[in-house]
């Protein structure tokens, strides 16, 4: 039971602080510029090329096989140097480790590790958020490939995407959960188009609207099993609910760095109620911090989450939320047109409440999957 | 970094639990058997928890703040009532200053239990409160110099906590010096921060009390034909509950590794931010416990308000929200307004 880096780790942490000390590139957040997506790719490259990213994950397709406790360290790193948070896509390289076979995994992982494809995520429809089960997206075989025809909705890095994980009917004649397949699906060819949305913070690169008009993917494409969606979707998603999966951390402890700072240079300018904000926030960020070093910690043991992701996302979701209210009371809606990088903070938190399954939906699995109330 | 307990801290917590499950009330009324009572304390005094902060052969405590807090935690998920962390913070104090160790002796807080009781010379100048004190003789308090000194106690009353005894202490009362070397301020600043640590783990145990019997309820009480539990309403009370117990188990998990392993004003912090987490925490479960139970949950007969004391107390031992959000601010040089 030890907080502390073991000899490894902390030679580890040494060489990325060193590496970070020259290689920090200046990007805004996500969450508040445009102007990150532009840069991302390239950042994601860098991490990784120099032996920082997919530290988990299997050698054969770009990871290190390190320990997952590695991540945590790397998120502290990331916030103290001020940099970006590490790409957060372990949610798909799960979902393919899980239920994709030799070859997809071979010819597909190594490229989204190494950050050279980009992909987006097309599950959610119009029709079929929450109730993800009731998609209508269909794919129809046609000699080697596949057609397909539907409209995907808050698909995230839409603009950016070479590929996209479309989730898809194959069996409308089967319950609703047992019809489903997963595709790659190239977002370069006619058939798909996809236009992006605007959050209420006025970024315009987070997510976006994808048609698929008669698409088409090879047969070879098909990730999992036919009617092996379903699973694989849960999968990923119990996965994109898991701060330490996301490195999210490292992005709300930025935050509060920076507010602090602020908060430091001018104290007698802020009364009480921005202070205390700031102190919940600070509060929050440190749970979250031990809190994914606990659930680093039992991965050792091989325990990998089920219900328990939905704890972990819900207390995620706390933690953001609280750092949106600390930017905002501190930092201020920027009502004179000055700097609004604050309002733009608080407004993107609360999308976190929502992605990846409402907190509505998390409680749900909370009350029925881990106390064992009725469902 | 690796989290995980050890198997001899695993081996601790389940005798814990197991001496928990036998002696636990499990009954409001059951609060008033004095013979378990008596039976649950002989079986403590057996046990040497009390004594896992004394000194071993070379002056360090027996156990560090993770197993002091595994105990606390199981113990009042049981809501159990026997002394525990005053015993244990008193022999803290003590092996600091390199004096024996006594049995029967707790510590004596400010009224608010915000902060130790300080003594003026051979005296006390304003009321002060001994907690956790069933059994005890006496009581450590500070001295204003910095020293150390004790006080003889009377019977214990009942006080906000049904299942831990209080002392008052009037103006007035004489104190003993027991050693007339000062306490250096890196000391108290750690011995504070195992009490924040060890009341953190308190309200997490209390939080995992109350989840538990609140849910039970939610699957045994009927309206409307179906178990109360079947609502949503209430389930996402009861999640939102669990949610809560969580983060508060992963702040006070390393606020309790943090006593003995980080610089003193860093194991404050990590103490603070536990408590501060944990408290707002407890009272919120504590809360939702009662309302899930309705109308027997306002009764003094239903356990509910029984985990919900226990958490007032523990949250204001040490201070609760405010003075350890404080506490945060003042890490980092944010404090106050100059
Ligand atoms: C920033 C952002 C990024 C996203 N990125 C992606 C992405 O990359 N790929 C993708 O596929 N999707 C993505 N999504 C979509 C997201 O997964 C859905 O928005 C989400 O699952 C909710 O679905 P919905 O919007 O249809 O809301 P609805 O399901 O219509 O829900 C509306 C309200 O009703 C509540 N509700 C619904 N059902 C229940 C119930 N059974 N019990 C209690 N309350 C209920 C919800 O909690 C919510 O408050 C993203 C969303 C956001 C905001």
């Amino acid at each position: 039971m030890n907080f502390r880096d073991s000899p490894d780790e902390a030679e580890f942490r040494l060489r990325l602080r060193e590496w970070l000390a020259t290689n920090t590139p200046d990007l805004p957040a996500s969450s508040t510029s445009d102007d990150y997506w532009a840069a991302q790719a390239g950042w994601h490259q860098a991490l990784y090329d120099a032996g920082f990213f997919g530290l988990s994950w299997p050698k054969s397709i770009g990871g290190h096989e390190l320990p997952t406790v590695y991540d945590a360290i790397v998120d502290e790193e990331l916030a103290a140097a001020g940099a970006p948070p590490r790409p957060s896509l372990g949610y798909l390289v799960q979902g393919m480790l899980e239920h994709g076979n030799d070859d997809i995994k071979a010819r597909l992982l190594p490229g989204i590790v190494n950050g050279r494809d980009r992909w987006c995520q097309g599950f959610s429809e119009p029709e079929a958020g929450s109730d993800l089960a009731a998609l209508r997206t269909r794919a129809v075989p046609d000699g080697d490939e596949w057609v397909i025809t539907g409209h995907k909705i808050w698909t995230s890095y839409s603009d950016a995407a070479d590929w996209c994980l479309v989730l898809a009917r194959t069996d409308p004649d089967v319950p609703k959960h047992k019809g489903l397949s997963a595709f790659r699906v190239s977002m370069h060819q006619p058939g798909v188009q996809q236009r992006p949305l605007q959050m209420i913070n006025g970024i315009t690169r987070e997510f976006g609207e994808v048609t698929f008009d008669g698409a088409r993917t090879p047969a070879t494409d098909m990730i999992g099993a036919p009617g092996e969606g379903w699973r694989l979707a849960m999968t990923v998603v119990s996965h994109e609910r898991e701060p330490g999966e996301l490195g999210y951390v490292a992005r709300y402890k930025k935050v509060v760095n920076e507010l602090v700072k602020q908060v430091r240079a001018d104290r007698s300018a802020f009364d009480e109620e921005p202070v205390r904000d700031l102190a919940w926030a600070l509060v929050e960020v440190e749970m979250l911090r031990c809190h994914v070093a606990r659930r680093l910690s039992e991965r050792l043991d091989g325990i990998s989450h089920g219900p328990e992701g939905s704890v972990d996302k819900l207390l995620m979701t706390a933690v953001e939320q609280a750092v949106g209210h600390a930017a905002l009371s501190v930092g201020g809606a920027g009502h004179g047109g000055w700097d609004d990088t604050a309002l733009k903070v608080y407004l993107y938190s609360r999308a976190q409440s929502v992605m990846g399954g409402t907190s509505q939906i998390q409680r749900n699995l909370v009350a029925t999957r881990i106390l064992g109330l009725p469902a | 970094m690796d989290v995980r307990f050890s198997s001899e801290q695993r081996a601790l917590r389940d005798s814990v639990a197991q001496l928990v499950e036998r002696l636990r009330p499990e009954s409001v009324r059951a609060l008033d058997d004095g013979e378990r009572v008596a039976k649950l304390d002989a079986a403590l005094t057996a046990s040497g928890w009390r004594e896992l902060r004394t000194a071993d052969d070379a002056g360090a405590p027996w156990a560090t703040g993770v197993e002091v807090a595994i105990v606390a935690e199981q113990l009042a998920q049981g809501a159990v009532d026997a002394p525990f962390i005053g015993p244990v913070l008193a022999a803290d104090l003590r092996r600091r200053l390199g004096a024996a160790p006594a049995a029967a002796e707790t510590i004596a807080v400010t009224l608010d239990l915000s902060a130790p009781a300080r003594a003026d010379g051979d005296a006390f100048e304003h009321a002060a409160l001994a907690v956790d004190a069933a059994q005890a003789t006496a009581a450590l308090v500070l001295t204003r110099d910095g020293g150390l000194a004790q006080m003889p106690l009377g019977a214990a009353t009942t006080g906000v906590d049904l299942t831990r005894r209080v002392v008052e202490i009037t103006p007035g009362a004489a104190v003993a010096a027991v050693s007339d070397r000062a306490l250096p301020a890196d000391d108290v600043t750690q011995w504070t921060a195992l009490g924040l640590a060890l009341t953190s783990a308190d309200m997490l145990g209390t939080m995992r009390g109350a989840v538990r019997l609140a849910r039970d309820h939610a699957l045994n009480r009927h309206q409307y034909g179906e178990a109360i539990g079947s609502f949503q309403a209430v389930q996402h009370l009861l999640a939102d509950a669990h949610v809560a117990t969580e983060g508060s188990a992963s702040a006070a998990l390393r606020a309790a590794w943090a006593v003995d392993a980080l610089a003193p004003q860093d194991a404050l912090a990590a103490a603070a931010a536990a408590k501060a987490y944990a408290a707002r925490a407890a009272r919120m479960v504590c809360e939702t416990v009662i309302q899930v139970h309705g109308g027997i949950g306002n009764t003094w007969e239903c356990m509910a308000h029984v985990f919900l004391r226990r958490a007032l107390v523990s949250s204001d031992l040490f201070g609760g929200v405010g003075p350890n959000l404080t506490r945060v601010l003042e890490h980092h040089r944010i404090g106050v307004a100059s």
